[in-house]
């Protein structure tokens, strides 16, 4: 299993955000995450890519606890295995498109072939560029393709369309399963559409803080 | 004229940078070590016409009454002041002063000169005489022939002067009692003098013609603790006879007025204290303080009851120390013009 | 609405009570900065007036050819109508160094002048007389304890002045003549013209106030412009504050406009904010201006007194109108500091999505305009540098080059840090010269007030260490005798001589007289032929043979203000006071001196001038000796100890003025690098706020915070490092400025420039501090951040 999560819970001072959640991911495997908003759903990404460490429970990340981790650990991880697609300011601003994309790849240490994902992303004449003229589409595939540059097992996404318009929002949406599908990761999607999550593998709703098949 | 020398000692110490209770402390209060008048000493001309160093305080006064040809009247001011620092009767030692006025029917005009002594700014000599503060001068053959001349930033005067009579000594053979103490200076006048000359005032040049006196006066010894100032007049009465009197005011007692009648041959003869009588009758406000400028003048001995007007009351002197001195003309028994100084009007 | 509006936009410093500290801190010291040297300025004026007005704020009579007036003259004059005063004007030699002494007449002393107005509680007896009372400010009478009961204290006066009676003057002076006579404003109707009754007498303004005011403007411009620096530098801490307070209520505003605030309404509301906040921090930035003022001034009076020979008080009165102006310069300085982002906020759309601002974007083209505006600096100042001359021409080249540098600074920045990020191997440096880059709008202000702090730190001091390391060395060859000793009188001078003969290696005698040599007052010495000058006499330039000419008795030296305010050289014939002329053998330097200087052959100077100082000598002892020759000066011969001064005391003394001189602009370099350490504090808090979006990415993307947080303290080292850097050669430029024009300008010597790398290293050093310590605390608070607060960026609008 690439990723394994267990009896997850996490409290936010008399609030309980996440009771009890578990769920798992198969190499390759697109899952959409839904729920409405305030329903923990960013929450428990953030915790998956140990951003933010739960209360209780266990997230296993291709065989390794993350409770075992401590943060230089986890942020190592983060580099190395995982690809994350926030909502919006993914880039690093002073850095060119053809810089952000290779950047993850760089950082973990692996090769990518540029112009075959500039592309692939259709982002060939942005490439020296910086993100700020770019338009929101524009700078969401420059994310998603930083995400997947650097091959890794996982890619995360926090409502990668949330600051989209539809038409837009639909391709990237995508492009990520698919980008997703090209390089074998495994993919977790959280939105709140449920248009869009309907085209994952599968899906998973989240109320109240506890998964509902 | 003792109570001048009140003035010119104050005149001194208060100079207005030097504005202090005590003044001229060493010099005022004291007549330590200086000559004392005489009553034995006789003038002797022209020597005494010259400074005497010797004693603290000496004058040359000179008052006209002018009149120009349309009968209008001015009054002119020439007065030179020596004063010893000390009795070494060096020339380092003495402080001149100079004071010069014209009164007029435009207003009162007038200057105020000082001088040390040796720097060859002031002095006077006896033969041929000569009394000088800068500029201004008294100056001729000897004082009974003389050119007068002052002059300040706004106005001028350029006189002759011209007498035959001897000149008069005043009190006892010219030795001048102050008090009942005995305070005294040695004193003699010339008040027979003819006048012809010009007068330059901001309305412009104005000649005139008049008569004039003279008072030379010099001491050592100051006014008793308690006199309080002054009021002198010299009078020119009409039928050619002159009369000088004092009233010095105390501010314990009764004033102590003198005086002396001049006959019109030059005789005096001296005033018993309290025969004349000199009463205010009519004030006015010159520069923010009352001031008397009309006065009822008696002497029974001599049928004589006048009253004394000042023909330009706002003729104030804003010198170091200020007084008033100006033109009178007076009526009753008898009729005439002269001149009148009062000080301690503070 | 209104109110409740105010209140919503003043809760946010109840929330951030350290940036509103920031704020008023920073605009205080920026005006306090001003404010006091504003005050410094004001004071000393103020004592120069004072001095005016009792050397004679009246049109004077002086003799044209220079000599004194005689006693005579003066009763002629008088005698002719003219009011006038004499006045009798030298110098004393007082227990703690020299006073000038004033004679005066008080019976014939205008009552209009200040003189007189300063004797009113003076007794005219104890005044007169040549044993007369000496009047002096409290402060001078402590350096005239030698004359004893003399002495009389008298509020008011000018410092460094005494007046005495015209009979006391000349028997201290030892002259009988006058020096001036001193015009009533009040003349009589008519007088004799001058020319009939004393032809060589003139008229002329009173210019000893003229002469201070002009040999001083320098020195005032000088502090001016440290000033304005300072003013300068502390608004860019302004400029950071107020950006800082505006940038993290952009939601308020947001929220406020979106509610239906009108737009002018709100910047209405800020502009009042403002003010008060300008009218705290002006009031507060006026006291410590005045403590500023008061700890320098003392320095500063030290400076004048040590260059110019002008004296100011040692305390300070300060009128409303300074007070005011404080508070107008806090207020301006906010006003330009709050002016751009007023104008955002006028135009902020209520609706308009929250983007990061396009700092990129914009510094490009900001970064072209500067080199616009940097370039058209460049040319005005070196236009007026090198077209206009002058003392202004050279501080406008001075302000010119700084303003330029300044300007130029972010550009040159921009391509050293491209440089290294083009030479950077590894990904997360790339990142870090890219971001560093990008910083560089945010800090350039405060930069770039680090430049200009920097830059006139190494000027300033490559300027004093140099004129220190020229002065010492000149010094060592001015000073060459072992003992300087003046007789007490020239009656006593023969037996002095003869006392000496046998016990010294050579008695050289310094003889001198003042005159007006060329139009301007001067100082005119005697030397004999000696080995002694010979070998030390520091020469600048001369003719061949110059010593063998002197030692005939041919021809003069001039001293080198002298030589450059004339434009005589060597071989040159020089006009001298008394009517002839004679040829200029050489000019050598003289530093500390205001005036200028002639040296002639002692036969010349003898048979030319009658009037001359004739007992100061020096005297050549060997080493040894020295003490043993003093001894028997002051035992066996009976001269007073302090008649006696030796080689090493004036040195030491000399070198202490030097240093006390210059203490003031040490003092305000270092509180002008001070607040350039601030503006960079105020910057990278301003820039913190806004560095969020920046790093949040590179920290999900796997770097820790300490590792972004130790590169935010780099960066800040990195950035002064390259400022300080090119702070080198702009303060070197400005070094030479100040050595080749400023100076040759304001004092008539030209210094050569020594270079001071120990200092720079040391500058360096404090640079480094000064930008770390503002960097660490930004820095730590990045590393300890709440994970929370950086994911937040992701998922909720700013």
């Amino acid at each position: 299993m690439l990723l394994d999560v267990q009896n997850l819970s996490k409290r936010f001072e008399a609030v309980t955000i996440l009771d009890g959640v578990s769920l798992s991911l198969a190499i390759g495997e697109s899952v959409a995450l839904t729920g409405e908003s305030g329903s923990g759903k960013s929450t428990l990404l953030h915790i998956i890519a140990g951003l933010e460490p739960a209360d209780g429970g266990e997230v296993t990340v291709d065989g390794i606890a993350l409770s075992t981790l401590k943060d230089a650990g986890r942020a190592r991880l983060r580099r190395d295995d995982i690809g994350i697609v926030f909502q919006q300011f993914n880039l690093i601003p002073s850095l060119n498109i053809a810089q952000n994309l290779l950047f993850q790849a760089r950082l973990a240490g692996r090769d990518a072939n540029l112009s075959a994902l500039a592309e692939q992303l259709g982002l060939s004449e942005h490439l020296s560029k910086y993100p700020e003229q770019l338009s929101g589409g524009q700078q969401q595939r420059v994310a998603i393709g930083r995400a997947i540059a650097a091959r890794p097992k996982l890619v995360l996404a926090d409502e990668p369309t949330g600051n989209l318009d539809e038409t837009t929002g639909d391709a990237v949406f995508d492009l990520l399963l698919q980008s997703a599908k090209e390089t074998g990761a495994g993919l977790l999607i959280v939105t709140h559409s449920e248009r869009l999550a309907s085209r994952s593998n599968r899906r998973l709703h989240l109320r109240q803080g506890r998964i509902q098949q | 004229m003792n109570a001048k020398a009140f003035l010119f000692v104050f005149a001194v110490a208060f100079l207005p940078f030097l504005a202090s209770a005590q003044g001229f402390a060493g010099l005022g209060q004291s007549s330590d070590g200086f000559a004392l008048p005489d009553p034995d000493t006789r003038f002797s001309f022209p020597d005494d016409h010259g400074p005497h160093p010797n004693f603290r305080i000496e004058w040359w006064y000179v008052t006209a009454n002018l009149r120009d040809k349309d009968g209008v009247d001015y009054g002119v001011q020439w007065t030179l002041f020596r004063n010893a620092m000390t009795p070494s009767g060096t020339d380092a030692d003495q402080i001149w002063m100079g004071h010069a006025a014209v009164s007029g029917p435009d207003g009162h005009y007038f200057d105020e000169r000082f001088s040390r002594g040796g720097s060859g700014t002031a002095g006077v000599s006896s033969e041929p005489f000569e009394a000088f503060i800068d500029e201004w001068v008294m100056t001729g053959s000897d004082p009974n022939n003389v050119r007068l001349h002052a002059q300040g930033s706004d106005f001028s005067y350029d006189l002759s002067l011209q007498a035959s009579n001897e000149f008069v000594p005043q009190g006892a053979n010219g030795f001048s009692a102050k008090s009942h103490e005995g305070l005294a200076s040695h004193y003699y006048s010339q008040p027979f003098y003819k006048i012809s000359g010009t007068v330059i005032l901001p309305s412009g040049e104005i000649s005139v013609t008049g008569r004039g006196w003279l008072d030379r006066e010099w001491s050592s010894q100051p006014l008793s603790p308690t006199q309080t100032g002054w009021d002198w007049i010299s009078l020119h009465l009409d039928g050619g006879d002159k009369m000088m009197g004092y009233r010095l005011r105390d501010e314990t007692g009764p004033a102590y007025t003198v005086g002396t009648w001049i006959s019109r041959d030059g005789t005096p003869t001296p005033f018993v204290p309290g025969e004349l009588t000199m009463t205010p009758i009519e004030w006015a406000s010159v520069a923010d303080r009352d001031v008397p400028v009309g006065w009822r003048v008696t002497l029974p001995k001599r049928d004589l009851a006048i009253q004394v007007e000042a023909i330009y009351p706002q003729s104030w002197m804003s010198t170091a120390v200020p007084y008033w001195e100006g033109p009178v003309s007076f009526d009753g028994t008898h009729k005439g013009i002269g001149y009148l100084e009062m000080t301690g009007y503070e | 609405m209104t109110a409740a509006a105010l209140h919503a936009l003043l809760s946010h410093w109840r929330r951030k009570p350290f940036q509103l500290v920031t704020l008023v801190l920073g605009l205080a010291l920026a005006t306090a900065l001003w404010a006091g040297v504003q005050a410094i300025n004001a004071e000393a004026r103020k004592s120069y007036d004072d001095a005016a007005n009792v050397l004679g704020g009246s049109q004077v009579i002086v003799d044209s050819a220079g000599a004194q007036i005689a006693p005579d003259a003066y009763a002629t004059l008088r005698r002719n109508g003219w009011k006038v005063s004499p006045i009798v004007d030298g110098w004393v030699a007082g227990s703690e160094g020299r006073v000038r002494l004033l004679g005066i007449d008080p019976l014939t002393l205008s009552p209009g002048t200040p003189t007189r107005g300063a004797l009113e509680d003076i007794e005219l007896t104890d005044f007169l007389g040549s044993q007369g009372r000496i009047l002096t400010s409290p402060a001078t009478a402590t350096r005239l304890e030698n004359f004893g009961a003399r002495v009389q204290k008298v509020e008011g006066l000018a410092p460094g002045l005494a007046l005495v009676d015209l009979s006391g003057a000349a028997a201290l002076l030892e002259q009988s003549g006058y020096d001036r006579l001193e015009l009533d404003p009040e003349q009589p109707l008519s007088q004799t013209p001058l020319k009939e009754i004393a032809p060589s007498l003139i008229i002329k303004a009173p210019d000893s106030a003229g002469d201070l005011a002009r040999l001083t403007d320098s020195f005032h411009l000088n502090l001016t412009a440290f000033g304005l620096l300072s003013f300068a530098v502390g608004l860019f801490i302004v400029n950071g504050a107020v950006g800082l307070a505006f940038e993290q209520r952009r939601p308020v505003f947001r929220t406020l406009r979106a509610l239906g605030v009108p737009a002018r309404n709100l910047v209405f509301l800020l502009v009042v904010e403002l003010l008060i906040l300008a009218l705290i921090a002006g009031a507060i930035g006026v006291v410590l201006g005045y403590f500023i003022a008061a700890f320098l001034l003392p320095d500063v009076a030290a400076t004048l007194r040590g260059l110019y020979g002008a004296t100011i008080d040692g305390a300070l009165t300060l009128s409303p109108l300074w007070w005011l102006s404080g508070l107008a310069i806090a207020i301006l300085g906010t006003a330009l500091a709050a002016l751009t982002h007023l104008v955002q906020v006028a135009r902020l759309k209520p609706l308009a999505a929250a983007q990061p601002r396009a700092w990129a974007l914009a510094s490009e083209s900001v970064m072209r305009m500067q080199l616009i505006v940097a370039t058209l600096c460049l040319a005005t100042s070196l236009f007026a540098g090198l077209v206009g001359g002058g003392l202004v021409g050279g501080f406008v080249l001075l302000a010119g080059l700084l303003l330029t540098a300044a300007l130029a600074l972010p550009t040159a920045l921009s391509i050293i840090l491209r440089g290294a990020e083009r030479l950077s191997r590894g990904v997360l440096s790339e990142w870090f010269w890219a971001d560093t880059r990008q910083q560089l709008p945010g800090l350039s202000l405060a930069l770039m007030a680090l430049l200009l702090a920097l830059a006139a730190n190494i000027g300033v001091g490559t300027m004093v260490g140099s004129f220190r390391l020229t002065f010492t060395g000149w010094l060592d060859q001015r000073l060459a005798s072992e003992l300087y000793v003046t007789a007490e009188s020239e009656a006593e001078v023969t037996d002095l001589i003869a006392f000496l003969e046998p016990r010294t290696d050579a008695i050289l005698p310094i003889w001198h007289t003042d005159a007006e040599v060329l139009g301007a007052p001067a100082e005119i010495y005697g030397i004999v032929d000696h080995p002694t000058y010979r070998e030390n006499w520091p020469l600048l330039s001369a003719l061949p043979n110059v010593w063998d000419r002197i030692a005939i008795g041919e021809g003069a030296l001039i001293n080198e203000q002298l030589g450059r305010r004339e434009d005589i050289a060597p071989g040159d014939v020089i006009a001298m006071p008394g009517g002839w002329e004679t040829e200029v053998l050489g000019v050598y330097s003289d530093y500390g001196n205001p005036m200028g200087q002639v040296i002639l052959p002692t036969s010349t100077l003898t048979t030319r001038y009658s009037d001359i100082d004739r007992t100061d000598f020096g005297l050549r002892v060997s080493r040894g000796n020295v003490d043993a020759v003093r001894t028997s000066l002051t035992e066996d011969f009976g001269l007073p100890a302090e008649n006696i001064i030796d080689q090493a005391s004036i040195k030491s003394f000399s070198i202490d003025v030097f240093d006390r001189t210059f203490a003031v602009s040490a003092a305000l370099n270092v509180l002008t690098l001070a607040v350039a350490g601030f503006a960079i504090l105020t910057s990278l808090l301003t820039i913190a706020a806004m560095r969020l979006p920046q790093l949040a990415p590179i920290w999900a993307l796997g770097i820790p915070r300490h590792i972004l947080a130790r590169a935010e303290l780099i960066r800040a080292l990195i950035l002064a490092a390259v400022t300080f850097v090119l702070a080198v050669p702009v303060g070197l430029l400005l070094a030479w400025v100040l050595l080749a024009v400023i100076n040759v300008e304001a004092f008539g010597w030209r210094l050569p420039m020594h270079f001071f790398p120990a200092d720079w290293a040391w500058l360096a050093l404090l640079s480094l501090l000064a930008a770390g310590l503002a960097s660490l605390w930004p820095a730590r608070r990045l590393a300890t951040r709440p994970p929370a607060d950086l994911i937040r960026v992701f998922s909720h609008e700013r």
